[in-house]
């Protein structure tokens, strides 16, 4: 049965502050995401919400022990896709095994920085894809149209470098899914997502594909760019009660070597652990985080 | 395996993070502060919950069976219907038939020269009750013709987003497109259809079932646009799992589910012996650079499984894209019809099925 609380008064939390957030119910559980390289990744972003880098180890790698623990339970609860993410995924040495294993019982995402696509680890990624038989994506963030814009987010050298394995990729037939955060300027506007498609067909990839993500004032983040502010929260009441479905929180959850959180953003945040199975977190959740209020206001998902 | 990077970049990677790797060393995030990882594994661990291994089993069959448990609260999913019988039909739906072999389509999308076409083959193939899971407009020209067809043809039909959309009034058609391109063409399409159809056709189309039960055999089969959970849900074979799928029939106690909305045909057979197939549409072809478009056919065989037919139906495309060009409907549209291959709706396919096709 559930655990009695014992973490410090002190520390804020997102249960202290429940009782007037509204909370949202788990519809179907569609969507499971793996924080499989925790917060390890060999860049340090800026805006990063989780403020990952080679430092961090508030989530450690996770093996492929406990990844299949997950999948199984994640198979009898009927889960429909799998999303990895970091820290730098492909930093964990169990990755390529990780994903042989995921494909078997459904599709999957791989969110990462570009950083670490040599080509013959592009063709085992393809190898893996052609045995399977669902989709494996490979998304690859970026955010400035050059090397100056992007390079100031993500790092000296960045930007030619994941052009280049992007091309790696390409010569092997995998069609990556580009990931834009709204730190680029325009990036959601139209002629924004045109410059995007034409520098991924500048690289030869004839069907370029886009995801643009808004920003959480969170992590790294809320020193770049500021944090939220205090009036950006949820209220009961201000949402309907049956409009929960544009939320991710109504259909995933993320598992970390720590458990199992609510969503790939609060990872960082303690309240966001919902349970250690997903058995365990297939309740209801407070929406009393503000970056719930960028998720419900932006309609955001972190799905491709 | 190349875990590392070269060592020039690593080098001005690591002067470019000194400063805010200093900051934070050995700390987590903790709300707005930074503290000692212990700190935040301590308050991690003080939330959520530890369920017995009993418990855990039964929220998860509870999840899988949710009609099953008395003390699990109604679903408000949408596409159910309300009130739900304690047995039989986890909906309340009637089951009709039972029939030995029946014709399943979808998606027409306005094409009553593959309609007309599909009446004549399923019934010269001994189909003995043709089923259409929705979405008669949008695409092609002349959206009225359909509906005599449909009607002639004893067709039984369930709604579709599309009959959804008109019906209702909805200002677009529901379909779940995500891209500015593919949504300016259905917009178009939407548009040009809802100002085609008679207010009697939209009455008609607000009073189909949004769902049917059919027994082929001894299978009880569940017909439905997109999903059991959502009308314009895209079920994809590289994105609909084994495991996902046995759930959903589970869920809706069926043998089987029958479902269109993607475009795109498949059949998977479930270890339990079940079946989920996406029937395809007669709308237009599969992105397969092939003119003609896909049908279903079910057959009850004693003793096997079911027996499952994706049916290529040819029908006179030349004649249609005429048509399409004298109503002014996109020149792109025109082309799906004459080459096979898609020139819209691509931003909704998953990556194996985008990399199968032309655009």
């Amino acid at each position: 049965m559930a655990v009695a609380e014992s973490g410090s008064p002190s520390i804020p939390s997102i249960q202290s502050m429940s009782s007037i957030a509204p909370r949202v119910e788990l519809r179907s559980l569609d969507t499971l995401w793996f924080q499989v390289a925790g917060t390890l990744c060999n860049l340090a972003c800026t805006h990063c919400f989780v403020s990952c880098s080679p430092t961090n180890h508030t989530h450690e790698h996770m093996t492929l022990e406990q990844v299949e623990g997950y999948l199984r339970e994640a198979a009898e609860l009927g889960v429909k896709e799998y999303y990895f993410t970091g820290g730098e995924a492909f930093l964990n040495p169990q990755m390529e095994a990780i994903l042989e294993a995921t494909l078997r019982v459904g599709p999957a995402s791989v969110l990462t920085n570009g950083l670490l696509l040599d080509p013959q680890r592009c063709q085992r990624l393809k190898a893996l894809a052609d045995a399977s038989d669902y989709s494996l994506d490979i998304r690859i963030s970026l955010d400035g149209y050059d090397a100056e814009s992007n390079d100031a987010i993500r790092g000296p050298g960045t930007f030619e470098r994941v052009l280049e394995n992007i091309r790696h990729l390409h010569a092997v037939g995998i069609n990556p899914v580009l990931t834009v955060t709204e730190v680029c300027e325009d990036a959601g506007s139209a002629a924004g997502k045109e410059r995007f498609f034409a520098l991924l067909r500048g690289l030869g990839l004839d069907k370029p594909r886009l995801k643009v993500l808004p920003v959480f004032h969170i992590g790294a983040e809320a020193e770049r760019g500021g944090a939220y502010e205090s009036w950006q929260r949820l209220r009961e009441g201000e949402v309907a009660a049956d409009d929960w479905e544009h939320l991710q929180c109504s259909s995933c959850r993320m598992v970390t070597d720590q458990g199992v959180w609510v969503c790939p953003i609060l990872v960082n945040e303690p309240g966001g652990r919902m349970g250690e199975q997903l058995a365990d977190t297939l309740d209801t959740f407070p929406l009393d985080h503000p970056a719930c209020w960028t998720c419900h206001v932006e309609g955001v998902s972190c799905k491709t | 395996m190349s875990e590392t990077l070269d060592p020039e970049l690593e080098e001005r990677l690591k002067g470019f993070f000194r400063d805010r790797l200093t900051a934070h060393r050995g700390l987590a995030t903790l709300g707005e502060k930074l503290v000692p990882l212990g700190d935040f594994h301590r308050a991690a661990e003080s939330h959520g919950r530890a369920l017995s291994a009993t418990e855990r089993q039964r929220q998860i069959a509870n999840y899988r069976e949710p009609d099953r448990a008395p003390d699990r609260a109604p679903d408000r999913a949408p596409d159910r219907a309300p009130g739900r019988a304690l047995e039989g039909a986890a909906d309340g739906v009637p089951v009709e038939g039972p029939y030995t072999k029946v014709a399943v389509f979808g998606g027409v999308y306005n094409n009553h020269l593959g309609l007309a076409a599909l009446l004549e083959d399923a019934r010269r193939r001994g189909a003995e009750a043709l089923y259409c899971l929705g979405d008669l407009g949008g695409f092609g020209p002349s959206p009225e013709k359909v509906w005599p067809l449909l009607q002639q043809g004893g067709v039984h039909t369930i709604q579709g987003n599309y009959e959804e959309s008109l019906a209702s009034g909805r200002e677009d058609c529901n379909c779940g497109y995500t891209d500015p391109r593919d949504n300016h063409f259905a917009e178009i399409s939407y548009r040009y259809t809802a100002q085609h159809c008679s207010t009697e056709f939209k009455r008609w189309m607000g009073l189909l079932p949004r769902r049917r039960r059919i027994r082929v055999g001894e299978r009880e089969l569940l017909l439905v646009h997109g999903s059991p959970r959502r009308i314009n849900e895209f079920l994809f074979a590289s994105a609909a799992p084994v495991p996902f799928l046995e759930v959903l029939c589970q869920q809706e106690r069926c043998d089987g589910i029958l479902c269109t909305h993607t475009g795109l045909h498949w059949h998977r057979h479930l270890p339990s012996n079940k079946d989920v197939v996406n029937v395809g549409v007669i709308g237009r072809p599969a992105n397969d650079g092939q003119t003609h478009v896909w049908y279903a056919l079910l057959e009850d065989r004693p003793g096997e499984p079911l027996h499952v037919e994706h049916v290529p139906l040819r029908y006179d495309h030349q004649s249609l894209a005429a048509e399409m060009r004298r109503e002014k409907l996109p020149e792109a549209f025109v082309e799906t019809l004459l080459t096979g291959w898609w020139t819209t709706c691509l931003e909704i396919l998953p990556t194996r099925e985008r990399a199968a096709s032309k655009y």
